[in-house]
């Protein structure tokens, strides 16, 4: 009777056929094991599944990147070892570098790999600043545009809407919300790229501003539903409240309402952001793919930009395994990663206090 | 009731903030019309018998040379290919995903360990798709060996799935009274049957409803495929055994749209292509909603 109920069964069926019947049962087995195989073990081991998965990912990540890393890490020796490996023709190959810098310093080379200006794979160039600028051009022109857009409608949604007109908008954004990325960016390759290009006169459509506005619609859904929920969760009390002041709607929603879910619409905004980081098919599509550091002018807008999605997806195909451009593009990954991780767990964190203070409403 | 009534009449009638509030809303629903009515209305010009059944032709893959009229041909290995990696995918998340919500809200007191585990799950589920992309090409393309291949796109996109239903069916599994589990529990039964026996057949709709969205989402998905598990076009159109890479109607569309040195001569069955993918995965969401609500409905009766 040591072992649990269904193991037991189960090594039953196994030795149905005739073999000779080893008393299994009266073994010894560890305590450990049997609660391993108890269903309260089993689902924890696939509840811890997902930790591994993102255990996994970051190991591969930080492997494959680590190449890179040490490279830069040994700037300015590396350089005249990779000029003298180009010259030998033998650069593509990694374990050369690694042969003669046996490692650099991992510090100095991820501070060099994010703020190196210039990426140029083919001239051996590393600098991934250009990708993060491209990143923040384009998803700081999509907040530009959905978070105001996303909170108004959020509180129409919540207060001033009626239910027949909500019954009709809360599925369109949930639809909005399931429309494949791709086709976000197939749609503005089609149809905004030449739209945008006619309208301001440029040579090519594809431009960041055309970037911002695919993701923005991308990340509505997020805003809206989250602030939407957020609003709505707001006790009726503080509503009835103001009311009773003599305050008049438009003064509860500024002065009440919003106050009071103000951080479950940060969340909902920042989560917005972890999004749009990520988002990778659209912004390849439309942006134009040029990893030049934007102007810092209205200019911005209107240049082709490369973010670090687009540029792990648009170079991964091109590049050699174990090649220092390969690992640079991993390097890329876990910068992005990194990123977005900070950026949901603030999300999260933020969310999570919101909804105790509400006392879990929803 | 009646102090609710009388609150929204106050809420009624305001007219300066109806009309400012309703523009964006307007907007989110006209940029969702624009959408659609593109995709619609230039895909339903090519979709046919043909295109939907069809396997690629002279036209997909060399253009149109000299003018001929030859043959776009159809999508049909890429729906099949789509739907193949959809449903592996969805064999390894959806009893995954099931067990570790059963673990979280069954099993887990309330403590650091469960907000430890349920924050690891919505991280996973913020890990942006191309880095799930490049991790399925470093681990199962070349360190299991597995090339790129059905069973690299199956695993990548079953890990993308696993959050989505996780959160569902803990959602699900959390709304159900505690009265239905102690009454099977007072009846004698043990804790695990009580699970299987009266939690989950009452959950079911919370289920599915996860289950389908993440349907939708991995069949929607590009990025985790690109190196991973598509291709354009390969001679033997499906994959014959699970080592083999699949042609995918996200994949195509990209490619095509792109890539591809046909992509303006193209353009017209790209509409097509992106209206099937399109109609493909919005109606599993419209699917999941409808179940949704329908749990949501019989959950009022508790």
């Amino acid at each position: 009777m040591i072992l649990g109920k269904r193991l037991r069964e189960l090594l039953k069926n196994f030795m149905r056929f005739g073999a000779p019947r080893i008393d299994v049962m009266r073994l010894k087995v560890a305590e450990p094991l049997k609660r391993l195989f108890s269903p309260e073990g089993l689902t924890g081991l696939c509840a811890l599944s997902s930790f591994i998965i993102t255990m996994l990912i970051l190991f591969f990540l930080v492997q494959q990147g680590l190449p890179i890393i040490q490279e830069m890490g040994y700037w300015q020796y590396g350089q005249y070892v990779t000029l003298l490996l180009k010259e030998m023709g033998l650069s593509d190959y990694l374990w050369l570098h690694a042969l003669i810098q046996v490692n650099g310093n991992i510090i100095i080379g991820f501070v060099n790999f994010v703020s190196g200006s210039t990426w140029d794979p083919s001239s051996y160039e590393f600098g991934i600043l250009p990708l993060i600028a491209g990143t923040i051009t384009v998803v700081g022109g999509a907040l530009i545009i959905a978070v105001p857009i996303g909170i108004l409608s959020a509180i129409h949604l919540s207060e001033y809407c009626p239910s027949k007109i909500r019954n009709v908008v809360k599925p369109v954004i949930e639809l909005l919300a399931g429309i494949p990325s791709v086709v976000y960016g197939f749609v503005g390759l089609a149809v905004l790229v030449p739209y945008i290009a006619n309208i301001f006169n440029l040579r090519s459509g594809q431009t960041a501003l055309a970037g911002a506005i695919i993701l923005s619609i991308m990340i509505l859904p997020t805003i809206v539903s989250i602030s939407e929920d957020a609003i709505s969760s707001v006790p009726k009390s503080y509503k009835e409240a103001s009311f009773a002041l003599g305050a008049t709607h438009f003064q509860t929603v500024r002065k009440v309402l919003l106050p009071a879910a103000i951080s479950g619409i940060t969340a909902s905004i920042i989560l917005a952001v972890g999004r749009a980081l990520g988002e990778t098919m659209a912004v390849l599509m439309v942006c134009g793919g040029v990893a030049n550091i934007p102007p810092l002018s209205l200019e911005l807008f209107f240049t082709s930009v490369k973010p670090m999605t687009a540029a792990i997806a648009a170079e991964m195909g091109e590049t050699a395994v174990g090649t220092l451009h390969y690992s640079a593009l991993f390097g890329v990954g876990l910068v992005l990663f990194i990123i977005t991780y900070i950026v949901n767990f603030v999300a999260d964190t933020i969310n999570a206090r919101f909804k105790k203070k509400f006392g879990g409403v929803r | 009731m009646k102090a609710e009534k009388e609150l929204t009449a106050v809420t009624k009638g305001v007219g300066l903030g109806e009309i400012l509030f309703s523009i964006p809303t307007l907007l989110i629903l006209a940029s969702f019309i624009l959408i659609m009515g593109v995709v619609i209305i230039n895909g339903a010009q090519v979709i046919n018998w043909e295109f939907i059944t069809g396997t690629p032709g002279a036209r997909m893959l060399y253009g149109t040379p000299l003018g001929l009229p030859l043959s776009y041909g159809g999508i049909l290995p890429m729906i099949f290919g789509t739907l193949a990696l959809v449903s592996g995918a969805i064999c390894i998340a959806v009893p995954l995903g099931i067990l570790s919500a059963i673990y979280i809200n069954e099993y887990l007191h309330e403590g650091r360990l469960k907000s430890f585990i349920i924050q690891t799950i919505s991280n996973l589920a913020g890990v942006p798709s191309i880095v799930f992309g490049l991790f399925a090409f470093a681990f199962f393309c070349k360190q299991l060996d597995f090339g790129v291949s059905l069973l690299s796109g199956w695993l990548v996109l079953g890990f993308m799935a696993l959050p989505i239903i996780v959160k569902s069916t803990e959602e699900a599994l959390k709304t159900i009274p505690k009265s239905f589990r102690e009454a099977s529990l007072a009846l004698g039964a043990t804790k695990w049957e009580t699970i299987t026996k009266t939690v989950l057949p009452v959950a079911a709709p919370g289920i599915s409803t996860g289950t389908i969205l993440g349907i939708g989402r991995v069949a929607g998905e590009t990025a985790a495929i690109l190196f991973a598990a598509a291709v354009f076009y390969q001679s033997n159109l499906y994959p014959t055994n699970i080592f083999q890479p699949v042609m995918a109607l996200t994949y195509h569309l990209y490619y095509e749209a792109t890539t591809s040195p046909f992509a303006a001569v193209n353009r017209p069955y790209e509409f097509g292509t992106a209206l099937v993918l399109v109609g493909l995965v919005l109606l599993f969401v419209i699917f999941a909603i409808y179940i949704r609500n329908k749990g949501l409905k019989r959950r009022k009766g508790w």
